[in-house]
C-alpha cells in the first residue's frame, strides 16, 4: 500500500493537478454526504429528496440535472436516468440546471485523470482512478467537460430516482396503512394492489421528504429499462426551434446595462495607458474603466445598449504593452523543435526497452516522422458572455458556463464575499467545446458589475474579441520513430511530443495560489495510452511554454496526439508494404475490444473491395474518454482538390444510454475534426493573433459535409463518453485517405495550406 | 426616429440610423431569438426576414429597413407549428441550438421560393449558416420533410 499511497501523492501534480498542494483526506469526512443545496430555495408546498429531485404539492417534479447543456443532450439524459428509477415520465418532469454546490462534483472526470491507459485494469490503477474520485469531491469541482457527464451520472443520478420513490413509498404506506414493499409505482402514482387506494408523489411528498431512504435499494437491471437504452425526446427542442430565451446571452433583468470589454491582444500584455475622451462622449455610453484582471489587462464598457458599447470600445484610444510571448508562430516553432532535441522529457508508459532496439536496427528498418498541429480557437457559436449584478451584498451571475464553482471562487476572489452571497445561474450554452470552463468572461462582467451601483451589466464580447484572446488548442510537434521487422511489423515505437501543458496554464488561471508542476499526461493523451501491443514502446513529452493561454479543446491531448500517432501508424503500414486494416488488426490481437471497432468500421466502409475511380479511403483508431472508435473517410480528386465524400464510424462506449444522441455526439465531433483537420490555425505575428472572425477560421459548412454513418458496440468493460471521442481519428483518417488518393503524406495541420479542398 | 414593424407590430426606433438591425431587435425590441454569432454576415445566426426575403440583420442598418415588415424567429411561429420547425423538432435538428433561429429563417424563406429543391440546391443557400455541432446532415434531411409538408405531401412520422 506504501507505493500506493506515494503514487497517489505524485499523481496530483499529473493530469489532476487541479488538487495539487497537498489536500489532505480521510475516510470519515468523504463518507459524509455534501449539503443538499435545494433545501434553501425550495417554494411553498414543494420538498426535496436529494439535491437531484424536488417535488411539489401540485406533483410538479423537477430534477437538477448539474452539467452544463451545450448541445450534448445530457440534461435530457441525466433527467431521464432519475426517471427511470422514479417510474415518472420524462414528459412529466421539469428540468433544471440548478445551482453551483459541491454536491455536484465531477467524479468521473478525476478519475480519468489518472495517469494510466484505460485499458489498464489493474490493481493500482483502479485504486487510483477511485482515489481521485475521491479527491474531486473534496475540491468540489462541478463542471462538464471530458466527456464525463453520464459516466458520473450514471449511478448517482439513478440512486437519486430510487431513494426518492422508496420514501415516497414510505410515506404511502403510513398512510393507506400498508407495506411500502408491496406498493407499486408507476408514472407519478403510488398504488397499494391489496386495497385498489393510489396516492399521486405530490399527495405524499412533503412527509416524504423527512424519512430516510432504505440502505439496501438495488438499481434496476437493464432488461428493465424503460427510458434508458433507446432514444429520449430531447426536452430542449420546442425552445429552440423558437427562438426562447434560453441562452447566456438572452439574459433580461430589470434596469440591465450593456457592456463588453476590450483587452490586449497581446496574451498577458498590459495595458500602459488609455484616453477614453471620445468614447465616452458618443450616446448611451455611461462608463469605461480599465479592467487589471488575471486573464488579462483592458477596458470594459459600459452602456445603454450592446451595439453601442462595441462602437465605444473601438472609439477608446489605448497603449498597448507587448506581453511576453515569442512574437510570431516561427518563434513559436522554433522552441518547439529546440525541446524535441532536448532532453528534458516524462514519459508515463515505457514497454520493453526501444532504444537497444534501435541501436541494432538495420538503418532500412527505420520509419522516422514529424509532424505539427497548430492553436485552435474553439469558436463556439455564441461569443463569450456573462451578466453579474453586485447588490446589496449579494452577487450574482449568469452565465453560459461549464465550471459554476470556478466562479464562485472567481467572485469571491473579486469581492471578498463569501461563498454563500455568490449565486450562480447557469443558462443554456451556445456551444462550449471546452472554452466555457474558463472563468475569464463571468471575471470581467463582475468587475464591470462593481461599477454599476446594483445595476446588472450583460457583458458580450465581440466575436474578434473571442477569437483573438484564446484560451486555444495549443500548438504541437512531434516527431515519430519505428523500426520495423520483415513482416512490417514494428518491433519499436518512440515519440516525443513537444506542446504547451494544457494542466499548467489552465490550473494558474483557476487556482493562482496552487503552483502545477511535473508531467502533464494530457500533453501525450492519446498516443501513451493506445492499445497496440508493440514491444518496445515509449512516448515522452516536453512542456513547452509559450505565454499564450492554452485550454481544454474537444478532446484536448488527443486532438493532436491521434493525428501524430494514427498518421504515423498509417506510415509504418505502408512502408512495411501492409494493409492499414491488417496492421492494425494484427497489433490489437490483445484488445478484442479495439479490433471489434476497427473491423466493424471497416466493413460498413466495404474495405476490402476497392474504391470506385478516383475514390480513396483511410482509417483510423483512438481510445479516448473511455470510448472506443475506429473511423474510415473516404475522399474523392475533383481536378486536383480534396472532396470528402463519407465517413463511417464504429464507436465502443460500452453502454448507450441514448443512441440517437449518442450518434449525434459522434458526428459532430468527426465534423468539428475534420473542419480543423481541413482549416482552421491560430497563427501569431507581432505579439498577436492574426485571425479575427470566421472569414479567417471557419469550420466546414453544408456543401463540404460528407454523409456520415455512425455503428455503436457495447463490448468495452466501462462506460466511456460521447462528447469527445469522435474527433480524434477523423483527422487522421482524413489525412491517411487523401495520402492513398494522392501519394501525398499531409503532416502538418491544417491540410488546406497544401492541399485544395471541394 | 425610425418606423417599421416587427412581427406584425410597429416599433419606432430611436437609436443612430447605422445601427444594425440586430441590434435594435436583440436590445431595443427585446426579441432575443435571432443571434448575434459574428457581426460580418459570416455566420447567419442572426437571419431574419425583411418583406419576406432572408436578410442578415446583423449587417443591415436599421435605417435600410424603414417602412419594411421584419419578422423575426419569434414571429414565425410561436407555437413552433410552421412547417419548418415542426420538421426541426421531429427530427431534432438542434444541439447546443444557437445558429438554429437564422437556420430555420433561411429555410423557411428559401422554401417559398424553391418548394421542391435538391440536395444541391439545399447545400447553396444553407452554406451560408454555420453550425458548430455541425447538425448539417439533419438540416438537409429537415429541409427536404418540411418542403414535402408544404406541398401538402405526407411526412413519415
Amino acid at each position: 500500500m506504501a507505493s500506493i499511497g506515494k503514487i497517489a501523492r505524485r499523481t496530483f501534480l499529473l493530469g489532476t493537478a487541479a488538487v495539487a498542494g497537498g489536500v489532505a483526506f480521510g475516510y470519515y469526512s468523504y463518507r459524509k454526504p455534501l449539503a443538499n443545496p435545494l433545501k434553501d430555495e425550495l417554494a411553498e408546498g414543494e420538498a426535496t429528496f436529494n439535491p437531484y429531485v424536488k417535488i411539489g404539492s401540485d406533483n410538479r417534479i423537477t430534477i437538477i440535472a448539474p452539467r452544463a447543456e451545450m448541445g450534448q443532450g445530457s440534461y435530457t439524459t441525466l433527467a431521464a436516468l432519475v426517471c427511470e428509477e422514479l417510474d415518472v415520465l420524462l414528459d412529466q418532469v421539469v428540468i433544471e440546471h440548478g445551482p453551483s454546490a459541491p454536491a455536484y462534483y465531477n467524479a468521473a472526470a478525476m478519475r480519468e485523470g489518472a495517469p494510466f491507459p484505460r485499458f489498464d485494469e489493474s490493481f493500482l490503477a483502479e485504486s487510483l482512478r477511485s482515489t481521485m474520485g475521491v479527491v474531486a469531491k473534496f475540491v468540489a469541482l462541478q463542471f462538464t467537460g471530458g466527456s464525463t457527464s453520464m459516466i458520473d451520472g450514471f449511478e448517482r443520478m439513478r440512486h437519486a430516482g430510487a431513494a426518492a420513490r422508496e420514501t415516497l413509498k414510505q410515506a404511502a404506506a403510513r398512510r393507506l396503512g400498508a407495506q411500502a414493499a408491496s406498493l407499486t409505482t408507476k408514472d407519478g402514482i403510488i398504488t397499494d394492489p391489496a386495497s385498489g387506494q393510489t396516492l399521486s408523489y405530490g399527495d405524499v411528498a412533503l412527509e416524504a421528504a423527512d424519512l430516510v431512504p432504505p440502505s439496501d435499494i438495488v438499481l434496476r437491471e437493464r432488461k428493465n429499462w424503460k427510458i434508458l437504452g433507446k432514444p429520449q425526446p430531447r426536452k430542449d427542442m420546442l425552445a429552440k426551434v423558437t427562438g426562447a430565451p434560453i441562452y447566456g446571452v438572452d439574459v433580461d433583468l430589470p434596469d440591465m446595462l450593456y457592456g463588453t470589454v476590450r483587452m490586449n491582444p497581446s496574451p498577458g500584455g498590459r495595458m500602459k495607458d488609455f484616453d477614453a475622451t471620445t468614447a465616452l462622449a458618443m450616446p448611451g455610453v455611461k462608463k469605461i474603466v480599465a479592467i487589471d484582471s488575471p486573464y488579462g489587462h483592458g477596458i470594459g464598457v459600459i452602456a445603454d445598449n450592446t451595439w453601442r458599447a462595441f462602437k465605444a470600445a473601438e472609439a477608446v484610444n489605448i497603449k498597448w504593452e507587448k506581453g511576453p510571448i515569442p512574437p510570431s508562430s516561427a518563434d513559436m516553432e522554433a522552441l518547439l523543435t529546440e525541446a524535441l532535441k532536448g532532453t528534458d522529457s516524462f514519459s508515463l508508459r515505457t514497454l520493453g526497452d526501444p532504444d537497444l532496439v534501435f541501436a541494432d536496427a538495420p538503418h532500412d528498418s527505420i520509419v522516422e516522422a514529424e509532424y505539427d498541429a497548430p492553436f485552435l480557437s474553439h469558436a463556439a457559436m455564441e461569443p463569450m458572455n456573462a451578466t453579474a449584478r453586485l447588490k446589496d451584498g449579494l452577487l450574482e451571475v449568469w452565465a453560459p458556463n461549464q465550471g459554476p464553482t470556478l466562479i464562485d471562487a472567481v467572485g469571491s476572489r473579486i469581492t471578498g464575499l463569501p461563498k454563500e452571497k455568490i449565486r450562480v445561474h447557469t443558462t443554456f450554452l451556445g456551444g462550449g467545446f471546452g472554452r466555457r470552463i474558463e472563468p475569464d468572461f463571468s471575471d470581467y462582467a463582475i468587475r464591470l458589475a462593481l461599477e454599476a451601483e446594483g445595476r446588472p451589466v450583460k457583458v458580450t464580447w465581440t466575436r474578434e474579441e473571442d477569437m483573438t484572446h484564446g484560451p486555444y488548442r495549443p500548438v504541437a510537434k512531434a516527431r515519430y520513430r519505428a523500426s520495423l521487422d520483415e513482416k512490417g511489423i514494428p518491433r519499436a515505437l518512440v515519440g516525443s511530443v513537444a506542446s504547451p501543458s494544457v494542466m499548467t496554464s489552465a490550473v494558474g488561471r483557476y487556482y493562482p495560489d496552487i503552483p502545477m508542476g511535473g508531467p502533464d499526461n494530457a500533453l501525450i493523451d492519446g498516443a501513451f495510452n493506445q492499445p497496440y501491443g508493440i514491444e518496445n514502446y515509449r512516448i515522452d513529452g516536453r512542456k513547452v511554454p509559450l505565454a499564450v493561454p492554452v485550454g481544454f479543446w474537444r478532446s484536448v491531448g488527443n486532438s493532436y496526439n491521434v493525428f501524430m500517432h494514427e498518421s504515423f501508424i498509417d506510415e509504418i503500414a505502408h512502408a512495411g508494404g501492409r494493409d492499414p486494416l491488417d496492421l492494425r488488426r494484427e497489433l490489437m490481437a490483445d484488445f478484442p475490444v479495439a479490433r471489434a471497432v476497427v473491423e466493424k468500421a471497416a466493413d460498413m466502409a466495404g474495405w476490402t473491395t476497392p474504391a470506385q475511380p478516383g475514390h480513396a479511403r483511410g482509417l483510423a483508431f483512438s481510445l479516448s474518454f473511455g470510448t472506443w472508435v475506429a473511423e474510415v473517410v473516404e475522399v474523392s480528386g475533383q481536378d486536383g482538390a480534396i472532396r470528402i465524400e463519407n465517413v463511417w464510424c464504429a464507436a465502443d462506449p460500452g453502454l448507450v444510454l441514448d443512441p440517437l444522441n449518442f450518434k449525434a455526439q459522434m458526428m459532430s465531433g468527426i465534423v468539428f475534426g475534420l473542419s480543423a483537420a481541413i482549416g482552421q490555425q491560430i497563427t501569431f505575428a507581432d505579439g498577436a493573433v492574426e485571425q479575427s472572425n470566421f472569414h479567417e477560421h471557419d469550420a466546414l459548412r453544408i456543401d463540404k459535409c460528407p454523409r456520415i454513418e455512425v455503428e455503436l458496440l457495447e463490448n468495452a468493460p466501462h462506460m466511456g463518453g460521447a462528447g469527445e471521442p469522435g474527433t480524434p481519428p477523423s483527422m487522421p483518417a482524413l489525412g491517411n485517405a487523401i495520402f492513398a488518393l494522392t501519394g501525398k503524406r499531409l503532416r502538418r495541420l491544417p491540410f488546406a495550406n497544401e492541399i485544395e479542398f471541394a | 426616429m425610425i418606423e417599421f414593424t416587427i412581427n406584425g407590430r410597429a416599433v419606432k426606433i430611436d437609436v443612430e440610423p447605422d445601427t444594425p438591425l440586430l441590434w435594435v431587435i436583440r436590445d431595443e425590441a427585446g426579441l432575443t431569438g435571432t443571434k448575434y454569432g459574428c457581426g460580418i454576415g459570416m455566420c447567419g445566426a442572426c437571419t431574419v426576414h425583411v418583406g419576406g426575403r432572408a436578410t442578415r440583420s446583423c449587417i443591415t442598418a436599421v435605417q435600410d429597413v424603414a417602412g419594411a415588415d421584419v419578422t423575426t424567429i419569434e414571429g414565425l411561429d410561436s407555437e413552433g407549428m410552421h412547417p419548418v420547425q415542426q420538421a426541426w423538432r421531429h427530427l431534432r435538428v438542434p444541439q447546443c441550438g444557437y445558429c438554429q433561429s437564422g437556420q430555420i429563417m433561411q429555410a423557411a424563406a428559401f422554401l417559398k421560393d424553391i418548394p421542391n429543391p435538391t440536395d444541391d440546391d439545399i447545400d447553396a443557400v444553407m452554406t451560408g449558416n454555420l453550425c458548430r455541432c455541425m447538425t448539417y446532415g439533419r438540416i438537409r434531411e429537415a429541409v427536404r420533410e418540411a418542403a414535402a409538408a408544404m406541398r401538402g405531401e405526407t411526412v413519415n412520422g
